[in-house]
């Protein structure tokens, strides 16, 4: 009896000593599309960017305990939805992050809001999500349809682009890509001279590239995603349209997408990404990392934004020293500036919009290509005030006035 | 050409009736004190398909007539639902009762175009049908495209039960499952019910015995769809979404997967199914990559091997009817 | 150029053409299917993606030894065709005694599988897959510009197609399929082996899904889900022509594809659903289809 209480008092004196150092457990949960139609723009990768995130800031924050899960929502606001309650209810998860799939980010959000934990958006492209539908558990990362818009849309008219015809998905997130970029484009001196709706995942676009063709209009906006985008360009290829003089412009196209198409049936291709594995050394560095993790493949800007964007949440959860109150949380990543190898210095704007400058790329002819991966050229950077809807115009509740 | 469904291989013993009623108290008590050990929000959506699939299997089981549309009911109902509950700011009884409204005419509509054909072409028919509905869905406003209609308020259950409340709402939930399914047993030991088994064993018989078996499978797909569409109006205040997932063809394709692999023709089966089905779907979550292709392989055993689905198989060792 | 309800003449025969190729694809992927169900009594719905598959081989055989697509156009419809005849064997010969939906719901569990397998070492982006040197480029024809490779693909269709057609209805070999499938017992009686002409018969319509699978990897996204966005449509395309008749799925693929070419020019939006509207019509004044020989 005597040994055993010296023992627990023992226990307790050891207890008491590891408080000393002011543990903050955190546990975050990457929800992605780990099976279909984005798993290579987030899936695995993202949890890979996430893994990397904890391990530089653990280094140097010993304090902080950080536990990663993962969970597959396979584009559908059912499941997304079931996993985030669970994970917030169940499994005490502290943050989500990335969820591609606008959504599946839209109704994640609103959950994240009711049980005040925090969300941290990298793969949905939604400007909603910082517009009508903003709240304050929940940042947008990396991209939005608003940057892309006016990134191509703008930048392309300046560059000689002005006249377009768009093909839009026809479907809610393509009628709002064509929409802002018509907008921008229509802002910066364009014109557009037609458009044509197909239905979501057309195998087909022979016809509508036709009516494309014969509007001669410059440039050939594609406010589609995924495989309707691949097609659309692969058919594009066929039919001579680049040959012919008009222009792609991809108004939502990753790095994984053009390496399913390949350089021949990509080079010429315009289109706006925050973030491109090639452009600096610390981008390149990280990216060797992160293929251990996934050989063969390349990180795309989601991914890096995952990283970014567990970066600064944990930076901000060790300066409150505690996970549990969503809002708060949210709030001091808004107040701390934002610094990290990937996207350098930014702000998190009050209507949750992570500010960074955007870059317009265009996929390199298969002779400029030296080496795998090697897809994209700089043809212009749009500066971080200038990348993303100005604060005023979002309509956003949390933005008074 | 063999019946879709095995009926009992031998005479079923004198515990028949009693098994059933054995079954019904087993599950129910079991649904009453699950919450307590299970995540109550996966029981809830677990109880929706559980009576999507009762429905459906109230068509193939028991009728013999596969649909290969069914979501169109389910996923309509659904719709309408979410939208008068959150657009219109319907109460909760009223938004279900839309919604199942909405399943009803759809059923109706759909109904009485497939009833003219058998076997593959009815599937077929109500495949298409579905697909129709499905780019309707997708095209129009009110549904939210690839969004769907999220944010659906819970509201108050006859201005006086607060949903929001998880216990309230399970409660909810349970009785609706509960009286649909029992509404279902009352069809099936119905004369009715003995009228829809006799067309599935031999509808000519059942002609020339002087019954119109086209009326008798219209109402049976009426009723089908319109519990359907129970299931579908009530799993959208519950998981408070309503999304293109609910009409789309592997939304159908997954009901026959439940339905199978519980046991067609039987009562419980269908239950068992949705439970089964779910449970793996949500364990499976984290290797998602490979949810398909375990559910293609659960098909292929189930036809194969396994034709009696769980229930069945049980049904058929103890003799009893399930 | 003149209009026809607002729309240029020009556009229209564009359109017109580009739905006769579409049709051509149609018309081969629902040949498969007809033979499997006309001869055989199963509704193979994995067809989407042994087409799948087909195109997946492709891929695969130029990966891993170089050859190209036209090797591939014939290696690869085998390669699959035998793992048609597996399938045949393993699985489908213990449905043959049972209602036909069983057969249904098997062949969908196996597309699920094939599906899935090929998400998980592939992923879901697509792979690339570029035109033959030889079939690059095309022809200016005044009202459109034809590319050369969709010309191929008509011509291929249109040859595929009627060789099959003629194989089944005006050979002695067609002959003893035809009679198998109608009186199989009379027929072994004669001392053929029916089970093994099912089995081949079987592994035919699978190689024909991964001929079509083949002409469709420079044109079309190689994807695992290419096959289960196709199929719906073939499915309702095979029922208009009436489920057991070759020539009413060849005439009824490019037919639609026509149709719904036409439908792209006057009312895009609706393009998807043109098909299943003219189905659900069809299957209701003429429940065997267009030239099926079956109620």
């Amino acid at each position: 009896m005597r040994r055993f209480m010296g023992l627990a008092a023992l226990a307790a004196v050891l207890a008491c000593g590891g408080a000393h150092a002011q543990q903050v457990n955190v546990k975050i949960g990457v929800l992605s599309d780990m099976s279909s139609l984005y798993s290579d723009i987030g899936g695995p990768g993202s949890v890979a960017a996430a893994k990397l995130a904890v391990e530089d800031f653990t280094k140097s924050n010993p304090n902080v305990k950080v536990e990663i899960i993962s969970g597959d929502h396979q584009n559908k606001p059912d499941i997304g939805s079931q996993i985030a309650n669970q994970w917030f209810d169940v499994d005490k998860v502290d943050m989500i992050v990335d969820t591609p799939n606008s959504g599946v980010a839209l109704a994640v959000s609103a959950i994240t809001a009711a049980k005040n934990k925090v969300f941290l958006v990298s793969g949905a492209a939604a400007s909603d999500l910082t517009g009508p539908k903003c709240n304050a558990n929940t940042i947008h990362w990396t991209y939005d349809t608003w940057m892309l818009a006016n990134g191509t849309g703008t930048a392309l008219v300046k560059t000689g682009g002005d006249t377009w015809f768009f093909l839009t998905s026809d479907y809610a997130f393509g009628h709002a890509l064509e929409r802002d970029t018509a907008a921008a484009v229509e802002k910066a001196g364009g014109k557009v001279l037609g458009k044509v709706r197909h239905p979501l995942n057309t195998n087909d676009f022979s016809s509508f590239l036709l009516q494309a063709q014969s509007s001669k209009a410059k440039i050939i906006g594609l406010a589609n995603a995924g495989g309707d985008t691949i097609n659309s360009i692969k058919q594009g290829a066929e039919f001579g349209i680049v040959k012919g003089g008009q222009k792609f412009a991809g108004l939502l196209v990753f790095a994984s997408d053009v390496a399913a198409l390949g350089l021949p049936t990509a080079q010429g291709l315009t289109l706006t990404e925050t973030w491109y594995w090639d452009m600096n050394d610390a981008n390149r560095a990280w990216t060797k990392r992160w293929q251990t993790e996934r050989p063969g493949k390349f990180p795309t800007m989601v991914q890096a934004g995952v990283y970014s964007a567990v970066t600064h949440y944990l930076k901000s959860v060790a300066a409150l020293k505690a996970s549990s109150d969503g809002k708060a949380v949210v709030a001091e990543m808004k107040k701390l500036p934002t610094d990290d190898p990937l996207f350098g210095k930014g702000t998190v704007r009050a209507d949750g919009r992570k500010i960074h400058p955007a870059y317009l790329f265009e996929v390199k002819a298969p002779s400029e290509s030296k080496y795998p991966g090697d897809f994209y050229k700089l043809r212009a950077t749009i500066p971080a005030d200038q990348a993303f809807r100005p604060l005023k115009e979002g309509n956003c509740p949390l933005v008074s006035g | 050409m063999e019946r879709v469904v095995d009926p009992l291989a031998k005479k079923p013993s004198a515990l028949r009736t009693q098994s059933e009623t054995l079954g019904f108290v087993v599950m129910v008590l079991a649904l009453v004190v699950a919450p307590f050990f299970t995540y109550p929000l996966f029981l809830m959506q677990a109880m929706c398909f559980a009576l999507f699939a009762c429905a459906f299997n109230l068509l193939i089981g028991y009728v013999g007539l596969l649909s290969f549309g069914h979501a169109l009911y389910f996923g309509w109902a659904s719709y309408l639902s979410a939208y008068s509950a959150k657009a219109w700011g319907f109460p909760p009884e009223f938004a279900i009762l839309t919604g199942t409204a909405t399943a009803a005419i759809c059923g109706l509509v759909a109904g009485s175009l497939a009833i003219r054909r058998q076997g593959i072409y009815f599937a077929m028919i109500t495949l298409a049908l579905a697909q129709m509905m499905y780019f309707f869905a997708l095209q129009a406003k009110f549904t939210g495209g690839e969004d769907g209609i999220q944010a659906v308020p819970r509201g108050h259950l006859f201005g006086i039960f607060d949903l929001k409340n998880v216990t309230t709402m399970y409660a909810v939930v349970l009785i609706i499952f509960v009286l649909g399914f029992l509404f279902i047993h009352r069809i099936i030991h119905s004369p009715f019910g003995e009228v829809l088994k006799a067309i599935r064993e031999n509808e000519t018989r059942a002609i020339s015995l002087g019954y119109k078996t086209d009326r008798y499978k219209l109402v049976a797909f009426v009723l089908s769809a319109t519990l359907a569409g129970v299931a579908g109006a009530t799993k959208a205040i519950v998981l408070q979404l309503a999304s293109l997932t609910d009409v789309n063809w592997p939304m159908s394709g997954e009901v026959v997967l439940m339905t199978l692999v519980g046991g067609l023709g039987t009562i419980f089966g269908p239950v068992i199914g949705a439970f089964v089905i779910l449970l793996m779907q949500f364990k499976l979550a984290p290797i998602g990559e490979w949810v398909l292709v375990i559910q293609g392989a659960i098909f292929v055993a189930c036809v194969l091997l396994f034709r009696r689905g769980i229930i069945g198989e049980i049904a058929n060792k103890l003799r009893i009817r399930l | 150029m003149f209009e026809i309800f607002g729309i240029p003449s020009t556009a229209l025969f564009g359109q017109l053409l580009i739905g006769l190729i579409n049709g051509s694809f149609y018309a081969l992927l629902s040949l498969g299917l007809a033979v499997i169900f006309g001869m055989l009594n199963i509704i193979n719905f994995s067809h989407g993606a042994q087409y799948m598959m087909g195109a997946f081989a492709a891929y695969l055989i130029l990966q891993y030894s170089g050859l190209g697509y036209w090797p591939a156009l014939i290696i690869a419809p085998i390669l699959v065709g035998i793992t048609g005849i597996l399938v045949e064997r393993l699985f489908l010969q213990w449905l043959y005694k049972l209602d036909h939906l069983y057969g249904l719901l098997l062949t969908f569990g196996l597309a699920l599988i094939f599906e899935g397998v090929a998400r998980n070492y592939f992923g879901s982006a697509g792979l690339p897959y570029t035109v033959p040197e030889s079939l690059r480029g095309g022809l200016n024809l005044g009202f459109m510009f034809l590319p050369n490779y969709r010309a191929w693909v008509v011509a291929a269709s249109l040859v595929v197609c009627f060789g099959t057609w003629f194989v089944i209805e005006r050979t002695r070999l067609g002959a003893y399929l035809r009679a198998a499938t109608e009186n199989p017992t009379l027929v072994r009686a004669f001392g053929i082996n029916v089970p093994r002409m099912i089995t081949l018969t079987y592994g035919f319509g699978v190689a024909l899904a991964a001929f079509a699978g083949v002409m469709a990897a420079p044109i079309y996204n190689v994807s695992p889900q290419m096959g289960s966005e196709l199929i719906i449509v073939v499915f309702a395309v095979v029922v208009i022509g009436g489920m057991g008749s070759i020539l009413g799925a060849i005439v009824t693929g490019f037919g639609l594809g026509v149709i719904e070419g036409l439908t792209k020019v006057f009312f895009p939006e609706a393009s998807n659903t043109v098909i299943f509207v003219i189905m659900a019509i069809v299957l209701l004044v003429r429940p065997a289809g267009l030239f099926g020989r079956r109620a």
